[in-house]
């Protein structure tokens, strides 16, 4: 059987890369995958909890569940606002988007 | 070690190995598409922790809905879709250094954490995760506030997002 540790180290090496992604990107699409890669990772310690505890109460599953609606939803808002600073700006190149800065 | 404890490691590896391309390759659908390779990872990471149903919604509404979107954005800002000029920050190493800082403070809390090499008790007989998610789910003894929150939030944003991104003309 593989220790709860495994899993755990797993979901910690994919949010690392998945911020480092965040950090490092200039394109704001690149940005998003990013995010999605740390979703992802807390899904795994979600569900890895559950499966370590008590599987008879569904908590780390439901909240699995809940971070997929949050997910979709971050990410069809995200692409809308990229899409949308595209047709405006002709660019989605973070670095470029610097209307507020002084 | 056990075939399981192998086949975890081969997994993690692909999804590692692929979430790596996904923050490192220049174009942009390459990306996307190593995306769906690293979600089909964490889904089978998901089948080898009797998670089935969270594996199966995992394969149909990241990889069915939410990759694809991903790939019809890259293709809409198609003029930054080329190979030009870098794409990563000039100072991209300050990135990697709080990604590896991050992720040594958490396998250090980890190791220092007793629960952590727990191993999994064997699933009750007609162990049903299906129903019993859904009674959860329902149940207003349990989640029903949060799913029906979560509802809403997925009907604001298909509301915000065909507003942000309609073109009026």
């Amino acid at each position: 059987m593989v220790p709860l540790s495994w899993y755990l180290l797993l979901a910690a090496a994919l949010f690392g890369i998945g911020l480092f992604g965040v950090l490092v990107r200039r394109n704001a699409v690149a940005i998003l995958l990013g995010v999605e890669l740390m979703l992802n990772a807390v899904n795994i310690n979600l569900v890895s909890f559950w499966r370590y505890s008590d599987v008879l109460s569904m908590t780390g599953q439901v909240f699995a569940v809940i971070v997929f609606a949050v997910a979709a939803a971050e990410v069809s808002v995200g692409l809308a606002l990229v899409i949308s600073v595209y047709r405006r700006r002709n660019t989605v190149i973070a670095d470029e988007l610097d209307l507020l800065k002084w | 070690m056990t075939a399981q404890q192998i086949i975890f490691l081969i997994v993690a590896l692909f999804t590692l190995g692929s979430a790596l391309m996904v923050v490192t390759t220049r174009n942009l659908v390459h990306a996307a598409l190593w995306l769906v390779s690293t979600l089909f990872g964490v889904a089978v990471v998901y089948a080898l922790l009797n998670a089935n149903f969270i594996a199966v919604v995992q394969v149909v509404v990241y990889i069915g809905a939410i990759a694809i979107l991903f790939i019809f954005a890259v293709m809409l800002t198609r003029k930054d879709m080329r190979d030009s000029g870098p794409q990563m920050n000039k100072n991209w190493w300050l990135g990697a250094l709080v990604a590896v800082f991050v992720f040594a403070g958490l396998a250090f809390l980890l190791q220092s954490w007793n629960g952590v090499s727990a191993t999994a008790a064997a699933l009750p007989s007609g162990f049903d995760a299906i129903s019993l998610l859904g009674d959860a789910l329902v149940s207003p003894d349990a989640y029903v506030l949060p799913f029906e929150v979560a509802s809403v939030l997925l009907l604001a944003a298909l509301v915000g997002a065909v507003y942000v991104a309609f073109n009026k003309k």
